[in-house]
């Protein structure tokens, strides 16, 4: 089992002509991901290796059965291209694309509350559930199939580090989840902790948060009420200044709120195994789980 | 992106919000002149920079007559100015902006902003104008007014009858309130700004609505297509070591350690920031070449590293996946190469193409401690400083 992504996922990749969507759409066709179509408007009816492209996700979904995409297109258009693929009927929306404007995604997020569709991102490595598909950015090799863990982060390379050492444990992942970097997104903490909760392959949780907002908090919240499975977590930005952005758009200490330290609390006081030493975070998953 | 008050009232014309007369001056006796062309006595001078709490600092004075607008105009300008937003340091002041007084009946505050949580315009409106907004929401949030807007349907009369009823205003100010409220949530949505504030929003003795003060954020994401927005843009105001790193596309941004750090993503970069300081000593910046960094980006981020004079030690720290590692050692050589490295350098490399990497590393014939893992180069590299 696993959440959100699976061996039955059918991917369109929108932006698939460009140079990072072909990049990675053919990293996700070696990992085994079915990647069933490509969207490049102008460039219907042209192939990508052996990947049918079209002018539009309806089309491409009407043809193929598409029912999860892929978005790569650049921050102007990334809007554009969310809302298309949510009319189009698309399940699952995976958005890698960085530096969508807040306004953009504001409207994008009420747009699709009244839709069935799951948007996951924007400014994320995407998910993979190992072993069955990837959709998304993610070094394969750093994973192990068969769970029982599952990972939820708001950080790229973090994850991969967080990832990595777990592997080294010899610990596998059901799938793992960039929600991202972005104040405004899709997927949240809780969507992800509960769908782990419903999933019988998973026994516990790493969720690794970071300065700015209170998405960590209100995940501490849900837990101590809701979870019953261990959850162990990472905040990065415990040195970081209040002001200033660092990096992810999301990762602001504003008016003292959002601070690391914060969070911690939070977490520690939901009965969370906070790891205050990232280098560690795989030896005390060995212990928890 | 943060604008200075004179700009945002600039900003603020050009969408009908009344503001009091003013005009800017470099000099005192641009001062002089600026305060003769208001007529009347007494006049604001008041320092532009970025940072907040100007008065407390000493940046914002009353001046009754023409000598005392060239007095406080030669005090303040080229003055180090120190508020509790500048840090120790303080940020020079260039500009002056001069106005009118007014006759102020009331105080008030109000502000928009794009809510994270919400995915709404958060406009917060309170009686208590003048003070400080966050010690406000800390000791007396009861005081704040909070209407949330959707952007899909965008702002009715509704939001702004709510607002102006909890403020308490009467019903000569309801329409003329209104009217601001809504021309502030335009220019929020059409310039994509993050934070338009009003503190204070002023109710004059004859009735009038006046924007005293004014504070604009942007998106920094919507800067492409906000041109007359980006041209406002004061680099005099941001540190020498961030423009430089802007220019390259890295995320830089200089603290006050000893170990200068260099990463691949926001979130690993803050956590190596972290392990440096679990380690016993203190980041000297945050560095995030990102996943696409090209060995040119790296011998940048090198660069910008080294002319920060606290550094005493380096710690590369990277996790190959779309940067590859064969790309980031040949970015270390070339820059090793092209700058001189006079302080140790602790690197630490895992992911795709790790061993071409550390090849590289090996038969450049520099100096690197390499680490086993992330706890192993926090230790390593704080045991240097």
């Amino acid at each position: 089992m696993s959440i959100f992504v699976d061996a039955d996922t059918r991917v369109v990749v929108q932006g698939i002509t460009g140079k990072e969507g072909q990049f990675h759409a053919r990293q996700c066709v070696e990992y085994g991901t079915n990647v069933v179509a490509g969207v490049t408007p102008g460039k219907g009816g042209q192939k990508m290796d052996e990947v049918p492209v079209f002018h539009s996700v309806a089309a491409a979904a009407a043809e193929t059965g598409a029912n999860c995409s892929l978005i790569f297109v650049p921050p102007p258009f990334a809007a554009d291209a969310i809302m298309e693929a949510a009319d189009a009927g698309v399940n699952v929306i995976v958005t890698i694309t960085e530096g969508i404007p807040v306004l953009d995604m504001m409207r994008v997020k009420h747009y699709l509350m009244l839709k069935p569709t799951r948007l996951i991102g924007p400014n994320c490595p995407g998910v993979i559930t190992p072993g069955a598909a990837k959709v998304g950015i993610m070094p394969a090799p750093i994973h192990k199939a068969g769970g029982p863990i599952g990972v939820v982060s708001r950080s790229g390379t973090l994850t991969y580090e967080v990832v990595y050492q777990l592997t080294a444990q010899g610990i596998g992942q059901t799938t793992c989840i960039g929600i991202g970097g972005d104040p405004v997104n899709g997927t949240n903490f809780i969507d992800c902790l509960e769908a782990f909760e419903a999933d019988p392959e998973t026994k516990g949780v790493v969720m690794v948060g970071e300065i700015g907002g209170s998405a960590e908090e209100q995940a501490a919240q849900f837990i101590k009420e809701k979870m019953s499975k261990p959850v162990v977590s990472f905040i990065a930005g415990m040195t970081a200044p209040p002001g200033r952005r660092m990096g992810h758009a999301g990762a602001i200490i504003s008016g003292g709120t959002g601070t690391a330290q914060g969070k911690v609390k939070a977490l520690k006081a939901a009965g969370v195994h906070v790891c205050e030493n990232l280098g560690r975070i795989g030896e005390l998953c060995a212990k928890v789980f | 992106m943060k604008i200075h008050e004179y700009q945002a009232k600039q900003l603020f014309s050009q969408y009908e919000i009344s503001i009091p007369r003013g005009a800017v001056a470099d000099s005192p006796d641009a001062a002089r002149v600026a305060a003769q062309s208001l007529g009347a006595f007494p006049v604001a001078v008041k320092a532009q920079i970025h940072a907040g709490g100007r008065g407390k600092g000493g940046g914002v004075k009353i001046a009754k007559d023409l000598a005392e607008v060239e007095k406080y105009a030669g005090d303040i300008i080229g003055m180090n100015l120190v508020t509790p937003q500048t840090g120790a340091e303080g940020q020079p002041v260039k500009r002056l902006l001069i106005e009118s007084g007014l006759e102020i009946e009331k105080e008030l505050y109000l502000s928009l902003m794009t809510d994270r949580e919400s995915a709404e315009v958060l406009i917060m409106a309170s009686e208590a104008g003048g003070m400080d907004i966050e010690t406000v929401a800390a000791e007396t949030p009861e005081k704040i007014i909070k209407v949330y807007v959707n952007p899909l349907s965008g702002i009715y009369p509704y939001h702004c009858r709510q607002a102006a009823f909890g403020l308490n205003l009467g019903k000569e100010l309801l329409k003329p309130f209104s009217q601001m409220l809504t021309r502030l949530y335009h220019l929020l949505m059409e310039k994509d700004a993050s934070l338009v504030e009003i503190n204070p929003l002023v109710i004059t003795k004859d009735q009038e609505l006046i924007a005293l003060d004014a504070k604009i954020n942007f998106d920094d994401n919507a800067l492409y297509r906000q041109k007359d927005v980006a041209e406002m843009r004061d680099l005099d105001e941001e540190d020498p070591l961030d423009v430089e790193a802007s220019k390259y596309n890295l995320n830089y941004i200089n603290l006050d350690g000893t170990v200068g750090n260099m990463v691949n993503g926001a979130g690993l970069a803050m956590a190596v920031m972290d392990t440096i300081k679990l380690a016993g000593a203190e980041p000297a910046n945050f560095l995030d070449v990102g996943g696409g960094a090209t060995a040119e980006m790296i011998e940048n981020g090198f660069r910008i590293i080294l002319s920060d004079k606290k550094v005493k030690a380096i710690l590369i720290n990277i996790f190959g996946g779309i940067l590859r590692c064969d790309v980031l050692a040949e970015g270390v050589v070339k820059a090793a190469k092209n700058t001189q490295i006079d302080v140790p350098l602790v690197v630490r490399m895992e992911g795709t193409n790790v061993e071409e990497g550390r090849q590289i590393l090996a038969e450049s014939g520099m100096e690197i401690q390499t680490a086993r893992d992330l706890a192993d180069a926090g230790e390593k590299v704080a045991a240097l400083v």
